[in-house]
């Protein structure tokens, strides 16, 4: 079943014919070409895929490119502007917020997500907040340091 | 590895003062990565992102028995379903196509070979492991592969399987005919007689039995590959998730599938972490080689997450038992360990030598302990195949010493730091009794270093308000040495290893100056972009902007053996300085021509060449132009160009060490264990970009702390499946299990290498699992608590103690 | 995952009609659950008829003058996290929909899409059933003791549609919750309250058939409402789940401590 779904994605509004069963993640990667978005696994914990829909935090492996119809969906592409790092990013580099980089772009969208629910949100908050987000690399002492600068920048 | 006695003393003295001379260098800056970037703006590239002309997709039918016989295989259903391009199965395979290698021969000490039973990539007659490859299918999808997957019909015949480590020998169920009682091999090292002499004479004998529980080591981007065949020259191009292209393309060409070296390019693009689990030569991206050029099309797989459980490389699984003897001032005489290390189904790529050689040797730990001697037995179960996970051996060797130290200071009534002190070395160049030579280090300075960070006289006072609480609070400690950078070859060579352990490094120095490094080290997380452009600026005196760092293509890079074990600052990076210094020569005598003086007289710092007490200088950019454009040039003696190749073989390991402490307070009522600080104070030797050390070891300790309280690999007993088979079942640790990170640092320069570095990696997840262990131990007053330590093990080991 | 047909009705009824029609159908909420075991295989329904569009299903109201919180089906964890009415007047629901899943889940995932699938281990049936709540559907309003059937059964009917949940607001309520690390499921979790008919002790995560009350503690809280009061009531562990993270001994005494504790932060 072909189903047209018309989102907007990082400011711009596309559409594009997919199956009732495509993810979000994979309309993403293979349909707008947003490589950016990675799948980490099959169960929706690792949040590797986390995108804003609406301005909150979703892993878009756990949903239809159809739920999203009509939805504002922000990506890792879409933070940076005219060259210029978005604060939560400028973050994590500043920090070392990042090693392999496979998580970064969940973790960067599900750090960003935080600044519209606890924008002062205490080392504990941020800990707690990114339970959604697994990192191998970096044992998150750095990525609660950039997300704190993170947030104090976007406040 | 005992052979060290080269040391240039040159070499020495400039590792101990590469930091001195030139404070205000790149070399020991926290500079930001250059990587990162891309990383952070979604432009890296990950295998699975890449996508080639006429794409088809694999999926890998497994084994959904953890031991069977197949009957047979039937495709028809399948091979009919929409979109299937090609079916094969192991009965496809030619004779030509090869098992999968081992890449460390082990001989045991009955003066036998190991045994190496063949290692097909597709099950071969049987399979032994729930996940065994069994079939590939291609297909136009991903989703039409999978689908016709479902559709194989395997008959399988069920055969007795044994899972775990301490059940394999003796059991009915027989992994390979090859080895009846499931034994690969058994070895040894050190002097039995001495040790038996030791424990005669001791006053305290502190005994422990634990496992070291299986890991999988779950780096966030699973494996993948895309492999593609050119009809114009019949060559290969595979794009994979690995950390030593070099070696997946010798073993893959040369070993595997008889592909001419030289046809076969492989490429490991932005690699989402590895932790040893990238090392190992797969079947996966072997099979997806060979299919390419039989359908005249790139072949591209990526692996599901339960995948990656059930068939990446495992780490650790030991069954040890250990003793430790002391004479009554707690005074180590003598350590004997007896370990029983499981190598799965077949034996991965590095499996056979993790054990043995970068297990049994690291038993002497920071201490004097005389006489030492372990026995390994290695035994194949029905599992997924064990090999390198972050540390690699060294974790279980810190783990046995450090948990005996800890219990005989506490049976012994000895404090924790004074156990230690007691019996740390102090002289060096130390030869330990199981083979190694420690060229350098400070432990008395790590200690103190760690008490002071972990506030250990403050720790009676937090213990009281923990108690007040309803709370126990524990401290443990962890003095852990760590053997880095395998070398030199010829010593390995002749303990088994089938492979060289150098590193290479290409300066290429472009007309303006510019310079590309080509390494054979692999970066999937380490920042090598970053660290290995500082090395190269520091030495040519040029902007760390003017460095681009290649690495992971054959097709770029002359040579590599890739990054694990911590290797590629100490071995990638002093080849890195010695290509510099073949660069800095040439360019000194180009120099000296256009300078009209001496070879002899002229100097090059900080970017520039001069004769000294003169004006004559020249800038480095302006000598490579010189180069490039030679009409001013000793042509007769010196070829143009600026491009300078140099191969590192290193004459030792480094030994990093250092002491972690953490504090735990455990909750009695439920057992919950949380780990309220963790101090680390580590000597890596000079310290390259000290803002990326501290990130390798906050990973490490997250992988330790990780170990010993939520993760575990678990295999059914009885029917041999994979209990933890999704993030449902296996424990990651997140954010919120792991506290902010206390580090320092003491610096011994490493003295056999250009840099004095002696590498980062692995040091936490080899010093953590101990001292938390210890920890636990010490605020429950239990001897012994497994690993992981869950709540509910805690809760039991409380309860024990109570009756 | 297999294809399925997909539609998105604005109403109740146009729903429940497709339902009707197609018995191999199954309505998507957030799909938290149900994706995740379509991606695995575990589920392949011939439809799915999504309920993101349909109004009545969403918002959070109280009523009888404050004295019932009424949540729509289809209102995600994190706005009953979030909801300042719910906090006010019963916070331990607030907490406990913050306490589920993670952030993303939280984000995506309904009261209802939880309730109807009835995971064992999942964290609102402790409190439907702590609270004495009652489910509404299309057709029907269902006590919550009525409600839990089995391992992932329910009361509900074929092709019925939970359009809200009434949890009547209790004089003080309290959940505490034990995680299994790797899934953040409920090991045990636990839920008390105080209510006008007596106190009402729920656990999930500890019975293989899923949430059950505690009638033992609920009869020593009525009397007396402290901490104290349960010490003396030993959990039986026998047919309490026992898997790889934890045993029925270990969950029995889990029950005793969390419920303890539950108490004691209600006070």
């Amino acid at each position: 079943m072909k189903i047209s779904v018309a989102v907007t994605v990082n400011g711009k509004a596309v559409s594009a014919e997919v199956q009732a069963r495509t993810l979000l993640v994979d309309f993403l990667r293979d349909s707008l070409h947003l490589a950016g978005t990675h799948v980490g696994c099959d169960t929706a914990q690792c949040g590797a895929c986390t995108v804003l829909l609406d301005g909150k935090p979703v892993k878009s492996c756990n949903v239809l490119a159809v739920q999203a119809q009509g939805a504002q969906l922000t990506t890792i592409e879409g933070l940076a502007a005219n060259g210029a790092l978005h604060p939560m990013q400028a973050a994590f580099r500043q920090h070392h917020g990042l090693q392999c980089g496979f998580c970064t772009p969940g973790m960067v969208l599900s750090a960003i997500g935080l600044a519209r629910e606890n924008p002062n949100a205490s080392d504990s908050e941020i800990r707690a907040a990114l339970d959604g987000n697994f990192c191998r690399c970096t044992g998150y002492h750095n990525i609660v340091k950039a997300v704190q600068q993170g947030l104090a920048e976007m406040a | 590895m005992t052979d060290i006695t080269e040391r240039d003393a040159s070499v020495r003295e400039r590792a101990a003062t590469a930091r001195a001379t030139r404070p205000s260098g790149p070399i020991g800056a926290r500079i930001e990565r250059k990587e990162d970037s891309r990383f952070l703006t979604g432009m890296g590239q990950y295998t699975a992102d890449i996508t080639l002309p006429r794409q088809t997709h694999a999926y890998f039918l497994r084994s959904p028995h953890a031991h069977a016989r197949i009957r047979g295989i039937g495709k028809q259903l399948a091979e009919h379903m929409p979109g299937v391009l090609a079916i094969y199965t192991g009965a496809d395979l030619p004779e030509s196509v090869g098992g999968l290698p081992c890449g460390w021969l082990i001989t045991g000490t009955d003066g036998q070979p190991m045994k190496e039973p063949k290692h097909p990539l597709l099950a071969q007659g049987k399979v032994r492991y729930v996940g065994d490859p069994v079939a590939i299918v291609v297909a136009e999808s991903g989703d039409q592969a999978k689908e016709a997957a479902m559709m194989l019909q395997v008959d399988y015949e069920p055969l007795p399987a044994v899972v775990d480590v301490r059940e394999a020998r003796g059991a009915a169920a027989v992994v390979h005919d090859a080895a009846p009682d499931n034994t690969c091999y058994v070895w040894a090292l050190g002097d039995a007689a001495a040790v038996d002499a030791a424990f005669a004479r001791a006053a305290h004998v502190t005994t422990l039995e634990f496992a070291n529980n299986r890991l999988i080591p779950n780096a966030i981007e699973p494996r993948a590959c895309n492999a593609s065949w050119s009809a114009a020259d019949d060559s290969y191009t595979l794009y994979v998730a690995n950390q030593n292209p070099h070696v997946e393309r010798l073993l893959m060409a040369a070993f595997v599938l008889g592909i001419p070296e030289h046809k076969l390019r492989v490429i490991a693009p932005d690699v989402g972490g590895g932790f040893g689990s990238k090392i190992c030569l797969y079947a996966e991206e072997t099979v997806c080689v060979w299919a390419s050029k039989r359908l005249g099309r790139p072949v591209r797989w990526t692996a599901e997450r339960t995948e990656s459980f059930l068939a990446d490389a495992h780490g650790r699984d030991h069954w040890t038992h250990a003793e430790l003897a002391l004479d009554r001032d707690g005074r180590f005489l003598g350590l004997r360990v007896k370990t029983t290390a499981a190598m799965g189904a077949y034996l991965s790529t590095f499996s056979t030598c993790i054990p043995t050689i970068l297990h049994a040797t690291l038993l002497a730990g920071q201490y004097t302990t005389p006489a030492i001697h372990c026995e390994v037995t290695a035994v194949f179960t029905n599992t997924a195949p064990v090999d390198a996970y972050r540390g690699a051996g060294r974790p279980e060797a810190t783990y046995v010493v450090e948990r005996l130290v800890s219990t005989a200071a506490r049976e012994m009534g000895l404090a924790q730091d004074e156990i230690r002190r007691r019996n740390f070395i102090r002289s060096f160049p130390y030869s330990t009794p199981v083979a190694l030579t420690y060229d350098t280090g400070d432990y008395e300075a790590c200690l103190d270093g760690a008490m002071k960070l972990a506030d250990v006289a403050g720790f009676p006072a937090r213990r009281a308000e923990a108690q007040a609480r309803g709370r126990l609070r524990g401290l443990g400690f962890s003095s852990y040495i760590e053997a880095c950078g395998l070398a030199p070859s010829n010593i390995a060579g002749a303990l088994g290893a089938r492979a060289g352990l150098f590193e290479v490094a290409e300066v290429r120095v472009h007309p303006t100056g510019k310079v590309t490094l080509f390494t054979g080290s692999h970066s999937h997380g380490q920042g090598h972009e970053t660290t290995f452009a500082q090395v190269v600026a520091e030495r040519l005196g040029i902007s760390i902007e003017d460095v681009d760092v290649v690495h992971g293509d054959t097709g770029r890079i002359p040579f590599g053996m890739g990054t694990y074990g911590s290797r590629s600052i100490a071995v990638g990076g002093a080849a890195i300085m010695k290509a510099c210094d073949k660069i800095i020569a040439k360019a000194t005598r180009i120099a000296a021509h256009l300078m009209g003086a001496p070879a002899g007289e002229v100097r090059f710092l900080a970017g520039t060449f001069a004769v000294p007490g003169t004006t004559k200088n020249l800038p480095f950019a302006q000598v490579a132009l010189a180069a490039y454009v030679p009409h001013n040039y000793p042509l007769a003696e010196l070829e143009p160009g600026l491009d300078e190749i140099a191969f590192y073989d290193p004459t030792n390991f480094t030994y990093p060490a250092g002491t972690h402490i953490c504090e735990v307070e455990v909750d009695p009522d439920t057992g919950a264990t949380q780990v309220v600080n963790f101090s680390a104070c580590d000597d890596f030797g000079n310290i390259v970009n000290p803002m990326i050390v501290e990130g390798q070891v906050h990973g490490g300790l997250a992988q330790g702390i990780g170990q010993a309280l939520i993760e575990a690999c678990v295999y059914d007993r009885e029917s041999g499946q994979l209990l933890t088979a999704s993030y449902m079942d296996y424990a990651m640790p997140r954010a919120a299990d792991l506290p902010s990170f206390r580090l320092d640092n003491r610096v011994t320069p490493c003295t056999h290498n250009a840099l004095g570095v002696k590498g980062c990696g692995e040091a936490g997840a080899i010093g953590a699992p101990p001292a938390v262990i210890n920890a636990i131990c010490d605020a429950t007053g239990a001897k012994e608590i497994g690993m992981p330590a869950t709540p509910e093990r805690v809760w039991r080991a409380l309860r024990a103690q109570r009756s | 995952m297999h294809g399925f047909g997909y539609y998105d009705p604005t109403s109740v009824s146009k729903a429940v009609a497709i339902l009707d029609d197609k018995p191999e159908a199954r309505y998507l909420a957030g799909g938290q659950s149900l994706v995740a075991t379509m991606k695995l295989g575990l589920s392949a329904p011939s439809d799915l008829v999504d309920l993101r569009q349909i109004p009545d299903l969403r918002g959070i109201r109280l009523e009888r003058d404050g004295s019932v919180v009424t949540v729509g089906a289809m209102v995600r964890h994190a706005e009953v996290a979030e909801s300042r009415d719910v906090a006010d007047r019963i916070p331990a629901l607030a907490d406990l929909a913050g306490m589920i899943g993670d952030r993303q889940v939280r984000n995506r995932g309904t009261i209802g899409g939880s309730l109807a699938n009835n995971d064992p281990a999942a964290d609102y049936p402790a409190a439907v059933l702590g609270l004495g709540a009652t489910i509404n559907t299309n057709k029907r309003r269902i006590a919550a003791d009525d409600w839990f059937h089995d391992l992932y059964e329910t009361a509900l009917g074929a092709g019925e549609l939970i359009t809200s949940v009434a949890f009547p607001v209790a004089e003080k309520a309290a959940y505490l919750k034990f995680r299994n690390a790797a899934s953040r499921f409920a090991i045990v979790g636990v839920f008390v309250a105080k209510t006008r008919q007596g106190a009402r002790v729920a656990v999930t995560g500890a019975s293989p058939q899923g949430a059950f009350r505690v009638r033992a503690m609920e009869e020593a809280l009525t009397r007396e409402w402290s901490a104290a009061a349960l010490r003396p009531i030993d959990v039986p562990a026998a047919g309490l789940q026992a898997d790889l993270h934890a045993s029925a001994d270990y969950r029995a005494h889990l029950i005793s401590v969390l419920a303890q504790r539950a108490v004691a932060a209600t006070l």
